[in-house]
Protein backbone atom coordinates (compact mmCIF):
# COMPACT_ATOMS: atom_id res chain seq x y z
CA UNK A 1 0.00 0.00 0.00
CA UNK A 2 1.50 3.29 -0.71
CA UNK A 3 -0.05 6.61 0.16
CA UNK A 4 0.93 10.05 -0.97
CA UNK A 5 3.21 10.15 2.67
CA UNK A 6 4.88 7.13 2.28
CA UNK A 7 8.47 6.53 0.65
CA UNK A 8 8.63 5.42 -3.41
CA UNK A 9 10.65 2.36 -2.26
CA UNK A 10 10.00 -0.41 -0.29
CA UNK A 11 11.32 0.31 3.54
CA UNK A 12 10.86 -3.27 4.33
CA UNK A 13 11.46 -6.69 2.93
CA UNK A 14 10.33 -9.70 3.37
CA UNK A 15 12.13 -13.14 1.48
CA UNK A 16 10.53 -14.84 -1.99
CA UNK A 17 8.19 -17.75 -1.23
CA UNK A 18 9.45 -21.25 -1.46
CA UNK A 19 6.86 -21.84 -4.14
CA UNK A 20 6.21 -18.44 -6.67
CA UNK A 21 2.57 -19.50 -7.79
CA UNK A 22 0.09 -18.62 -4.56
CA UNK A 23 -2.70 -20.50 -5.23
CA UNK A 24 -0.51 -23.88 -5.92
CA UNK A 25 1.47 -22.76 -2.86
CA UNK A 26 -1.84 -22.34 -1.04
CA UNK A 27 -3.30 -25.80 -2.48
CA UNK A 28 -0.07 -27.61 -1.64
CA UNK A 29 0.15 -26.64 2.25
CA UNK A 30 -4.21 -27.19 2.41
CA UNK A 31 -3.82 -30.38 0.73
CA UNK A 32 -1.00 -31.58 2.72
CA UNK A 33 -2.53 -29.96 6.11
CA UNK A 34 -5.30 -32.27 5.05
CA UNK A 35 -3.47 -35.55 4.00
CA UNK A 36 -1.82 -35.15 7.21
CA UNK A 37 -4.32 -35.19 9.73
CA UNK A 38 -6.73 -37.91 7.90
CA UNK A 39 -2.95 -39.89 7.95
CA UNK A 40 -2.38 -39.15 11.73
CA UNK A 41 -6.16 -39.99 12.31
CA UNK A 42 -5.86 -43.41 10.94
CA UNK A 43 -2.81 -44.24 12.77
CA UNK A 44 -4.12 -46.53 15.17
CA UNK A 45 -1.46 -46.88 18.46
CA UNK A 46 -2.38 -49.00 21.56
CA UNK A 47 -0.76 -47.18 23.81
CA UNK A 48 -0.96 -49.37 26.37
CA UNK A 49 0.70 -52.44 24.42
CA UNK A 50 3.55 -49.17 23.65
CA UNK A 51 4.10 -48.69 27.39
CA UNK A 52 4.40 -52.40 28.24
CA UNK A 53 7.09 -52.83 25.29
CA UNK A 54 8.98 -49.55 27.21
CA UNK A 55 10.16 -52.25 29.49
CA UNK A 56 11.63 -54.43 26.03
CA UNK A 57 13.10 -51.25 24.80
CA UNK A 58 15.15 -50.52 27.75
CA UNK A 59 16.38 -54.07 27.78
CA UNK A 60 17.10 -53.84 24.17
CA UNK A 61 19.26 -50.10 25.15
CA UNK A 62 21.14 -52.74 28.16
CA UNK A 63 21.80 -55.12 25.22
CA UNK A 64 23.62 -52.45 23.23
CA UNK A 65 25.42 -51.27 25.86
CA UNK A 66 26.15 -54.69 27.47
CA UNK A 67 26.30 -57.08 23.91
CA UNK A 68 26.89 -60.63 23.81
CA UNK A 69 29.18 -62.18 22.10
CA UNK A 70 29.76 -65.44 22.94
CA UNK A 71 26.66 -67.26 23.82
CA UNK A 72 25.82 -67.01 20.36
CA UNK A 73 29.23 -66.40 18.79
CA UNK A 74 28.96 -70.19 16.37
CA UNK A 75 26.13 -69.04 15.43
CA UNK A 76 27.02 -65.10 14.38
CA UNK A 77 30.12 -66.41 13.00
CA UNK A 78 28.21 -68.71 10.80
CA UNK A 79 25.98 -65.90 9.70
CA UNK A 80 28.58 -63.79 9.26
CA UNK A 81 30.63 -65.93 7.03
CA UNK A 82 27.92 -66.36 4.88
CA UNK A 83 26.87 -62.38 4.57
CA UNK A 84 30.23 -61.80 3.59
CA UNK A 85 30.70 -64.40 0.85
CA UNK A 86 27.22 -63.60 -0.64
CA UNK A 87 27.92 -60.21 -0.74
CA UNK A 88 31.21 -61.15 -2.40
CA UNK A 89 30.13 -63.49 -4.68
CA UNK A 90 27.23 -61.94 -5.64
CA UNK A 91 28.86 -58.15 -6.23
CA UNK A 92 31.47 -59.79 -8.78
CA UNK A 93 28.79 -62.04 -10.32
CA UNK A 94 25.98 -59.11 -10.48
CA UNK A 95 29.06 -56.92 -11.88
CA UNK A 96 30.07 -59.14 -14.53
CA UNK A 97 26.72 -59.56 -15.94
CA UNK A 98 25.99 -55.42 -15.43
CA UNK A 99 28.56 -54.53 -17.81
CA UNK A 100 27.53 -55.97 -20.96
CA UNK A 101 23.88 -54.92 -19.79
CA UNK A 102 24.94 -51.42 -19.20
CA UNK A 103 26.82 -50.80 -22.50
CA UNK A 104 23.69 -51.96 -24.05
CA UNK A 105 21.27 -49.39 -22.43
CA UNK A 106 24.02 -46.83 -23.31
CA UNK A 107 22.21 -45.12 -26.35
CA UNK A 108 25.31 -43.57 -27.97
CA UNK A 109 26.54 -46.77 -28.79
CA UNK A 110 24.26 -49.78 -28.40
CA UNK A 111 21.48 -50.05 -31.61
CA UNK A 112 17.98 -49.26 -30.66
CA UNK A 113 16.80 -53.09 -30.25
CA UNK A 114 19.59 -53.65 -27.92
CA UNK A 115 19.10 -50.98 -26.31
CA UNK A 116 15.12 -51.46 -25.33
CA UNK A 117 15.74 -55.21 -24.35
CA UNK A 118 18.86 -53.82 -21.50
CA UNK A 119 16.86 -50.93 -20.59
CA UNK A 120 13.59 -53.60 -19.85
CA UNK A 121 15.66 -55.22 -17.85
CA UNK A 122 17.17 -52.78 -15.79
CA UNK A 123 13.79 -51.76 -14.91
CA UNK A 124 12.52 -54.79 -14.15
CA UNK A 125 15.45 -55.89 -11.55
CA UNK A 126 14.76 -51.95 -10.16
CA UNK A 127 11.64 -52.10 -9.46
CA UNK A 128 11.55 -54.98 -7.06
CA UNK A 129 12.68 -54.87 -4.10
CA UNK A 130 15.45 -56.81 -2.92
CA UNK A 131 13.00 -58.91 -0.13
CA UNK A 132 10.67 -59.61 -2.03
CA UNK A 133 13.09 -61.24 -5.29
CA UNK A 134 14.64 -63.05 -2.06
CA UNK A 135 11.34 -64.43 -1.31
CA UNK A 136 10.29 -65.52 -4.55
CA UNK A 137 13.56 -67.08 -5.29
CA UNK A 138 13.97 -68.68 -1.51
CA UNK A 139 9.99 -70.44 -2.76
CA UNK A 140 12.35 -71.74 -6.13
CA UNK A 141 15.56 -72.93 -5.22
CA UNK A 142 15.28 -73.56 -1.33
CA UNK A 143 16.39 -71.79 1.79
CA UNK A 144 20.38 -71.20 1.93
CA UNK A 145 22.51 -68.25 0.73
CA UNK A 146 22.47 -69.93 -2.99
CA UNK A 147 18.62 -67.67 -2.70
CA UNK A 148 20.59 -64.87 -1.26
CA UNK A 149 23.10 -65.03 -4.20
CA UNK A 150 20.91 -64.80 -6.31
CA UNK A 151 18.66 -62.04 -5.11
CA UNK A 152 21.50 -59.98 -4.50
CA UNK A 153 23.10 -60.41 -7.87
CA UNK A 154 19.89 -59.50 -9.68
CA UNK A 155 19.52 -56.45 -7.80
CA UNK A 156 23.02 -55.38 -8.75
CA UNK A 157 22.28 -55.40 -12.04
CA UNK A 158 19.24 -53.07 -12.30
CA UNK A 159 21.46 -51.10 -9.57
CA UNK A 160 24.86 -50.98 -11.54
CA UNK A 161 23.89 -51.60 -14.94
CA UNK A 162 22.00 -48.00 -15.17
CA UNK A 163 24.63 -46.52 -13.55
CA UNK A 164 27.24 -47.38 -16.02
CA UNK A 165 25.06 -47.09 -18.96
CA UNK A 166 24.21 -42.95 -18.01
CA UNK A 167 28.23 -42.95 -17.47
CA UNK A 168 28.57 -43.86 -20.82
CA UNK A 169 26.52 -41.80 -22.24
CA UNK A 170 28.05 -38.97 -20.16
CA UNK A 171 31.53 -39.70 -21.85
CA UNK A 172 33.46 -36.88 -23.55
CA UNK A 173 32.54 -37.84 -27.53
CA UNK A 174 35.48 -36.42 -28.59
CA UNK A 175 37.58 -39.07 -27.27
CA UNK A 176 35.17 -41.68 -28.67
CA UNK A 177 35.60 -39.28 -32.10
CA UNK A 178 39.37 -39.46 -31.90
CA UNK A 179 39.42 -43.11 -31.96
CA UNK A 180 36.71 -43.92 -34.35
CA UNK A 181 38.80 -41.35 -36.80
CA UNK A 182 41.53 -43.74 -36.58
CA UNK A 183 39.14 -46.58 -38.37
CA UNK A 184 38.72 -48.72 -34.71
CA UNK A 185 35.94 -51.16 -34.60
CA UNK A 186 32.95 -50.93 -32.45
CA UNK A 187 35.07 -53.47 -29.55
CA UNK A 188 38.03 -50.88 -30.51
CA UNK A 189 36.42 -47.52 -29.41
CA UNK A 190 34.65 -49.45 -26.30
CA UNK A 191 38.06 -50.81 -24.62
CA UNK A 192 40.04 -47.45 -26.08
CA UNK A 193 37.70 -44.48 -25.69
CA UNK A 194 35.13 -45.49 -23.42
CA UNK A 195 36.45 -48.28 -20.85
CA UNK A 196 39.01 -45.67 -19.93
CA UNK A 197 36.54 -43.25 -19.19
CA UNK A 198 34.24 -45.03 -17.13
CA UNK A 199 36.26 -47.08 -15.39
CA UNK A 200 37.44 -45.47 -12.16
CA UNK A 201 33.66 -44.08 -11.72
CA UNK A 202 32.65 -48.49 -12.60
CA UNK A 203 34.72 -49.82 -9.98
CA UNK A 204 33.72 -46.62 -7.34
CA UNK A 205 30.20 -47.75 -7.66
CA UNK A 206 31.11 -51.65 -7.44
CA UNK A 207 32.53 -51.24 -4.19
CA UNK A 208 29.65 -49.26 -3.26
CA UNK A 209 27.81 -51.67 -4.40
CA UNK A 210 29.88 -54.86 -2.16
CA UNK A 211 28.68 -52.29 0.75
CA UNK A 212 24.99 -52.08 0.21
CA UNK A 213 25.00 -55.95 -0.43
CA UNK A 214 25.81 -56.71 2.65
CA UNK A 215 23.97 -54.33 4.09
CA UNK A 216 20.94 -56.51 2.36
CA UNK A 217 22.00 -59.73 3.00
CA UNK A 218 21.54 -58.78 6.33
CA UNK A 219 17.90 -58.38 5.66
CA UNK A 220 17.13 -61.17 3.05
CA UNK A 221 17.77 -63.78 6.22
CA UNK A 222 14.38 -62.80 7.78
CA UNK A 223 12.71 -64.71 4.72
CA UNK A 224 14.92 -67.08 4.45
CA UNK A 225 17.99 -66.61 1.47
CA UNK A 226 20.96 -67.05 4.68
CA UNK A 227 23.25 -64.99 5.76
CA UNK A 228 22.90 -62.99 9.12
CA UNK A 229 19.75 -61.70 8.89
CA UNK A 230 18.50 -65.38 9.94
CA UNK A 231 20.82 -65.35 12.88
CA UNK A 232 19.18 -62.05 13.65
CA UNK A 233 15.57 -63.34 13.10
CA UNK A 234 15.96 -66.00 15.42
CA UNK A 235 18.03 -64.14 18.51
CA UNK A 236 15.10 -61.35 18.11
CA UNK A 237 12.31 -64.07 18.08
CA UNK A 238 14.00 -65.83 21.14
CA UNK A 239 13.62 -62.22 22.89
CA UNK A 240 17.82 -62.46 23.43
CA UNK A 241 18.24 -58.11 22.88
CA UNK A 242 21.81 -59.22 24.16
CA UNK A 243 22.72 -61.34 21.52
CA UNK A 244 20.94 -59.41 19.02
CA UNK A 245 22.81 -55.87 19.99
CA UNK A 246 26.04 -57.99 19.08
CA UNK A 247 24.91 -58.52 15.74
CA UNK A 248 23.59 -55.21 14.75
CA UNK A 249 27.26 -53.68 16.13
CA UNK A 250 29.01 -55.71 13.86
CA UNK A 251 27.00 -54.60 10.78
CA UNK A 252 27.31 -51.12 11.67
CA UNK A 253 31.43 -51.99 12.40
CA UNK A 254 31.50 -53.40 9.00
CA UNK A 255 29.96 -51.31 7.15
CA UNK A 256 32.06 -48.42 8.45
CA UNK A 257 35.06 -49.98 7.95
CA UNK A 258 33.88 -51.13 4.41
CA UNK A 259 32.67 -47.37 3.90
CA UNK A 260 35.96 -46.20 5.27
CA UNK A 261 38.30 -48.41 2.86
CA UNK A 262 35.94 -47.87 -0.57
CA UNK A 263 36.66 -44.29 0.14
CA UNK A 264 40.29 -44.92 0.19
CA UNK A 265 40.27 -46.92 -2.44
CA UNK A 266 38.25 -44.35 -4.56
CA UNK A 267 40.70 -41.58 -3.83
CA UNK A 268 43.92 -44.02 -5.12
CA UNK A 269 42.44 -44.20 -7.96
CA UNK A 270 41.74 -40.88 -9.14
CA UNK B 1 37.92 -54.54 -51.42
CA UNK B 2 40.35 -53.27 -48.81
CA UNK B 3 43.23 -51.38 -50.65
CA UNK B 4 46.44 -53.79 -51.09
CA UNK B 5 49.09 -52.43 -48.86
CA UNK B 6 51.93 -51.61 -50.16
CA UNK B 7 54.94 -53.58 -48.75
CA UNK B 8 56.87 -50.43 -47.61
CA UNK B 9 54.39 -49.19 -45.39
CA UNK B 10 53.65 -53.09 -44.00
CA UNK B 11 57.62 -52.65 -43.57
CA UNK B 12 57.41 -49.73 -41.83
CA UNK B 13 54.27 -50.94 -39.34
CA UNK B 14 56.28 -54.06 -38.73
CA UNK B 15 59.64 -53.05 -37.91
CA UNK B 16 58.69 -50.02 -35.39
CA UNK B 17 57.67 -50.62 -32.00
CA UNK B 18 54.41 -51.10 -31.88
CA UNK B 19 52.05 -48.97 -29.62
CA UNK B 20 50.58 -50.61 -26.54
CA UNK B 21 48.20 -49.52 -24.17
CA UNK B 22 50.18 -50.19 -20.78
CA UNK B 23 53.63 -51.39 -20.30
CA UNK B 24 54.69 -55.45 -19.73
CA UNK B 25 54.81 -54.52 -16.12
CA UNK B 26 51.53 -53.02 -15.90
CA UNK B 27 49.83 -55.85 -17.82
CA UNK B 28 51.39 -58.28 -15.35
CA UNK B 29 49.86 -56.80 -12.57
CA UNK B 30 46.44 -56.15 -14.19
CA UNK B 31 46.70 -59.78 -14.98
CA UNK B 32 47.81 -60.52 -11.26
CA UNK B 33 44.87 -58.50 -10.03
CA UNK B 34 42.34 -60.10 -11.97
CA UNK B 35 43.68 -63.72 -11.08
CA UNK B 36 43.30 -62.81 -7.43
CA UNK B 37 39.96 -61.48 -7.93
CA UNK B 38 39.01 -64.74 -8.83
CA UNK B 39 40.59 -66.92 -6.93
CA UNK B 40 39.03 -64.84 -4.16
CA UNK B 41 35.54 -65.55 -5.96
CA UNK B 42 36.16 -69.03 -6.32
CA UNK B 43 36.85 -69.05 -2.16
CA UNK B 44 33.78 -66.92 -1.82
CA UNK B 45 31.89 -69.19 -3.53
CA UNK B 46 33.12 -72.43 -1.88
CA UNK B 47 32.17 -71.12 1.56
CA UNK B 48 28.84 -69.86 0.37
CA UNK B 49 27.64 -72.99 -1.13
CA UNK B 50 28.74 -75.19 1.44
CA UNK B 51 25.12 -76.22 2.83
CA UNK B 52 23.29 -75.50 -0.61
CA UNK B 53 21.57 -78.38 -1.74
CA UNK B 54 21.70 -78.64 -4.99
CA UNK B 55 19.22 -81.08 -6.07
CA UNK B 56 16.54 -78.20 -4.97
CA UNK B 57 18.80 -75.49 -7.21
CA UNK B 58 18.30 -78.33 -10.42
CA UNK B 59 14.86 -78.16 -9.43
CA UNK B 60 14.33 -74.47 -9.70
CA UNK B 61 12.73 -74.21 -12.82
CA UNK B 62 10.26 -76.59 -12.71
CA UNK B 63 9.39 -74.76 -9.47
CA UNK B 64 9.43 -71.66 -11.41
CA UNK B 65 7.27 -73.11 -13.33
CA UNK B 66 4.75 -74.61 -11.21
CA UNK B 67 4.29 -71.13 -9.23
CA UNK B 68 4.11 -68.89 -12.04
CA UNK B 69 1.19 -71.18 -13.22
CA UNK B 70 -0.52 -70.86 -9.88
CA UNK B 71 0.08 -66.97 -10.11
CA UNK B 72 -2.29 -66.78 -13.17
CA UNK B 73 -4.66 -65.67 -12.94
CA UNK B 74 -4.25 -63.10 -10.14
CA UNK B 75 -7.47 -62.99 -7.82
CA UNK B 76 -8.79 -59.44 -8.63
CA UNK B 77 -11.27 -59.85 -6.16
CA UNK B 78 -9.02 -59.15 -3.85
CA UNK B 79 -8.25 -55.84 -4.94
CA UNK B 80 -10.54 -54.14 -2.41
CA UNK B 81 -8.82 -55.73 0.46
CA UNK B 82 -5.81 -54.19 -0.16
CA UNK B 83 -7.04 -50.49 -0.18
CA UNK B 84 -6.84 -49.60 3.27
CA UNK B 85 -2.89 -51.69 3.26
CA UNK B 86 -2.18 -49.44 0.95
CA UNK B 87 -3.36 -46.03 2.70
CA UNK B 88 -1.26 -47.48 5.48
CA UNK B 89 1.60 -47.71 3.17
CA UNK B 90 1.81 -44.20 2.03
CA UNK B 91 1.22 -43.16 5.76
CA UNK B 92 3.91 -45.06 7.03
CA UNK B 93 6.46 -43.54 4.29
CA UNK B 94 4.86 -39.55 4.70
CA UNK B 95 4.37 -39.56 8.43
CA UNK B 96 8.18 -41.95 8.87
CA UNK B 97 9.86 -39.25 6.50
CA UNK B 98 8.44 -36.22 8.52
CA UNK B 99 9.47 -37.70 11.30
CA UNK B 100 13.05 -38.15 10.28
CA UNK B 101 13.16 -34.67 9.24
CA UNK B 102 12.69 -33.26 12.61
CA UNK B 103 15.22 -35.72 13.79
CA UNK B 104 17.66 -35.05 10.69
CA UNK B 105 17.85 -31.56 10.50
CA UNK B 106 19.66 -31.06 13.60
CA UNK B 107 21.85 -34.23 13.51
CA UNK B 108 22.92 -32.28 10.34
CA UNK B 109 23.85 -28.99 11.26
CA UNK B 110 25.67 -30.86 14.27
CA UNK B 111 27.89 -32.86 11.81
CA UNK B 112 28.39 -30.08 9.38
CA UNK B 113 31.94 -28.79 9.97
CA UNK B 114 30.95 -25.34 9.08
CA UNK B 115 27.58 -25.40 11.43
CA UNK B 116 28.65 -27.74 14.22
CA UNK B 117 29.71 -26.45 18.09
CA UNK B 118 32.84 -28.37 18.27
CA UNK B 119 34.35 -30.56 15.48
CA UNK B 120 36.20 -32.69 18.66
CA UNK B 121 33.70 -34.15 20.89
CA UNK B 122 29.76 -33.59 19.11
CA UNK B 123 30.46 -34.09 14.96
CA UNK B 124 31.81 -37.31 15.67
CA UNK B 125 28.92 -38.27 17.67
CA UNK B 126 26.55 -36.82 15.25
CA UNK B 127 28.65 -39.11 12.04
CA UNK B 128 28.28 -41.98 14.56
CA UNK B 129 24.35 -41.57 14.73
CA UNK B 130 24.19 -41.13 10.71
CA UNK B 131 26.04 -44.50 10.18
CA UNK B 132 24.15 -46.49 12.50
CA UNK B 133 21.11 -44.84 11.19
CA UNK B 134 22.50 -46.02 7.67
CA UNK B 135 24.00 -49.47 8.11
CA UNK B 136 20.97 -50.91 9.68
CA UNK B 137 17.77 -51.42 6.66
CA UNK B 138 14.35 -50.29 7.67
CA UNK B 139 13.34 -53.79 8.24
CA UNK B 140 15.46 -54.66 10.66
CA UNK B 141 14.53 -51.19 12.52
CA UNK B 142 11.12 -52.75 11.94
CA UNK B 143 11.94 -55.81 13.47
CA UNK B 144 13.34 -54.29 16.92
CA UNK B 145 10.41 -51.72 16.74
CA UNK B 146 7.61 -54.61 16.60
CA UNK B 147 8.97 -56.07 19.13
CA UNK B 148 9.45 -53.26 21.69
CA UNK B 149 5.98 -50.82 20.66
CA UNK B 150 4.06 -53.62 19.05
CA UNK B 151 3.04 -54.80 15.47
CA UNK B 152 1.56 -52.05 13.56
CA UNK B 153 1.50 -49.04 11.46
CA UNK B 154 3.39 -47.14 14.48
CA UNK B 155 6.79 -49.39 14.27
CA UNK B 156 6.74 -48.98 10.02
CA UNK B 157 6.63 -45.25 11.33
CA UNK B 158 9.53 -45.18 13.54
CA UNK B 159 11.27 -47.28 11.74
CA UNK B 160 11.13 -45.52 8.45
CA UNK B 161 12.48 -42.70 10.13
CA UNK B 162 15.38 -44.21 11.94
CA UNK B 163 16.23 -45.51 8.78
CA UNK B 164 16.17 -42.28 7.23
CA UNK B 165 17.96 -40.05 9.65
CA UNK B 166 21.05 -41.09 8.23
CA UNK B 167 20.31 -40.51 5.31
CA UNK B 168 19.09 -37.42 5.10
CA UNK B 169 20.82 -36.00 7.70
CA UNK B 170 24.39 -37.24 5.53
CA UNK B 171 22.98 -35.72 2.39
CA UNK B 172 21.84 -32.50 4.56
CA UNK B 173 25.60 -31.97 5.62
CA UNK B 174 26.93 -32.27 2.83
CA UNK B 175 25.16 -29.61 1.54
CA UNK B 176 25.48 -27.09 4.31
CA UNK B 177 29.20 -27.74 4.04
CA UNK B 178 29.48 -26.72 -0.03
CA UNK B 179 27.18 -23.46 1.07
CA UNK B 180 28.95 -20.55 -0.74
CA UNK B 181 30.64 -18.86 2.57
CA UNK B 182 30.42 -15.07 1.30
CA UNK B 183 26.96 -15.15 1.43
CA UNK B 184 26.91 -15.72 5.40
CA UNK B 185 29.36 -13.28 5.23
CA UNK B 186 27.72 -10.52 3.91
CA UNK B 187 24.67 -11.31 6.34
CA UNK B 188 26.87 -11.45 9.30
CA UNK B 189 28.40 -8.28 8.02
CA UNK B 190 25.02 -6.59 8.94
CA UNK B 191 25.52 -7.51 12.17
CA UNK B 192 23.35 -10.47 12.10
CA UNK B 193 23.00 -12.56 15.12
CA UNK B 194 23.97 -16.27 14.81
CA UNK B 195 20.26 -17.35 14.46
CA UNK B 196 19.69 -14.60 11.82
CA UNK B 197 22.69 -15.57 10.06
CA UNK B 198 21.29 -19.30 10.34
CA UNK B 199 17.76 -17.97 9.04
CA UNK B 200 18.85 -15.29 6.56
CA UNK B 201 22.00 -16.94 5.12
CA UNK B 202 22.41 -20.62 5.45
CA UNK B 203 18.96 -22.08 5.38
CA UNK B 204 18.05 -20.68 1.77
CA UNK B 205 21.04 -21.66 0.58
CA UNK B 206 20.16 -25.73 1.31
CA UNK B 207 16.45 -24.86 1.07
CA UNK B 208 16.38 -26.69 -2.74
CA UNK B 209 18.92 -29.60 -1.91
CA UNK B 210 16.75 -30.22 1.63
CA UNK B 211 13.41 -30.45 -0.70
CA UNK B 212 15.27 -32.54 -3.21
CA UNK B 213 16.58 -34.86 -0.53
CA UNK B 214 13.39 -35.31 1.16
CA UNK B 215 11.18 -36.03 -2.00
CA UNK B 216 13.67 -39.28 -2.90
CA UNK B 217 14.32 -40.39 0.38
CA UNK B 218 10.07 -39.75 0.57
CA UNK B 219 10.08 -42.44 -2.78
CA UNK B 220 12.68 -44.24 -1.38
CA UNK B 221 10.62 -45.09 2.21
CA UNK B 222 7.73 -45.67 -0.34
CA UNK B 223 9.75 -48.53 -1.79
CA UNK B 224 10.69 -49.46 1.44
CA UNK B 225 7.13 -49.87 3.63
CA UNK B 226 5.65 -51.78 0.97
CA UNK B 227 7.46 -54.70 2.50
CA UNK B 228 7.87 -53.51 6.44
CA UNK B 229 4.77 -55.33 6.69
CA UNK B 230 6.47 -59.17 6.19
CA UNK B 231 8.05 -58.62 10.05
CA UNK B 232 4.66 -57.03 11.19
CA UNK B 233 5.04 -53.34 10.65
CA UNK B 234 1.41 -52.85 8.87
CA UNK B 235 0.69 -51.73 4.98
CA UNK B 236 0.75 -54.05 1.94
CA UNK B 237 3.59 -56.58 3.18
CA UNK B 238 1.66 -57.60 5.79
CA UNK B 239 -1.25 -58.75 3.73
CA UNK B 240 1.55 -60.11 1.66
CA UNK B 241 2.72 -62.42 4.46
CA UNK B 242 -0.73 -63.38 4.91
CA UNK B 243 -1.25 -64.60 1.52
CA UNK B 244 2.39 -66.12 1.38
CA UNK B 245 1.65 -68.09 4.63
CA UNK B 246 -1.13 -69.65 2.82
CA UNK B 247 0.58 -70.04 -0.33
CA UNK B 248 -2.26 -68.21 -1.73
CA UNK B 249 -0.29 -67.26 -5.36
CA UNK B 250 -3.17 -65.76 -7.21
CA UNK B 251 -3.26 -63.70 -4.20
CA UNK B 252 0.11 -62.67 -4.11
CA UNK B 253 0.25 -61.35 -7.85
CA UNK B 254 -2.05 -58.67 -7.29
CA UNK B 255 0.02 -57.42 -4.22
CA UNK B 256 3.06 -57.32 -6.17
CA UNK B 257 1.19 -55.76 -9.29
CA UNK B 258 0.19 -53.21 -6.61
CA UNK B 259 3.31 -52.63 -5.17
CA UNK B 260 4.59 -52.36 -8.75
CA UNK B 261 2.26 -49.20 -9.26
CA UNK B 262 2.35 -47.91 -6.42
CA UNK B 263 6.24 -47.73 -6.49
CA UNK B 264 6.31 -46.15 -10.01
CA UNK B 265 3.72 -43.64 -9.59
CA UNK B 266 5.90 -42.85 -6.22
CA UNK B 267 9.04 -42.31 -8.72
CA UNK B 268 7.35 -40.62 -11.33
CA UNK B 269 5.96 -38.28 -8.36
CA UNK B 270 9.45 -37.99 -6.52
CA UNK B 271 11.00 -36.96 -10.33
CA UNK B 272 8.29 -34.53 -11.29
CA UNK B 273 8.90 -32.62 -7.86
CA UNK B 274 12.72 -32.68 -7.90
CA UNK B 275 12.52 -31.32 -11.56
CA UNK B 276 10.21 -28.43 -10.63
CA UNK B 277 12.62 -27.72 -7.49
CA UNK B 278 16.27 -27.85 -9.46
Amino acid sequence: MTTATAPAFPTTWSRPPFIKRAWLRWTLYLGALLYMILAVGSVEVNWMRVWEGLDRGLRFIQGFLLPDFTSRWEDILIGMEESLTMAVTSTVAGVAISVPIGIGAARNIAPLPVYAICRAIIALSRSFQEIIIAILFVAMFGFGPFAGFLTLSFATIGFLAKLLAEDIEDIDESQAEAVRATGAGWWQIVTYAIQPQVMPRLIGLSLYRLDINFRESAVIGIVGAGGVGATLNTAMDRYEYDSAAAILILIILIVMAAEYSSGYVRKWLQ
Amino acid sequence: MAPVMTDTSSEQVTSGPVWRKRTTKQELALWLGWLALAAFFIFCWQIMTKTTIWAFVYDAPRQALDIGSRMVPPRWEYLPNLLEPLWDTIAIATLGTLLALFMAVPVAFLAARNTTPSTRFIRPVALLIIVSSRSINSLIWALLLVAIIGPGVMAGIVAIAFRSIGFVAKLLYEAIEEIDATQVEAVSATGASKAQIMDYAVVPQILPAFAGITVFRWDINIRESTVLGLVGAGGLGLRLQESLNVLAWPQVTIIFILILITVLVSEWVSAKVRHAII
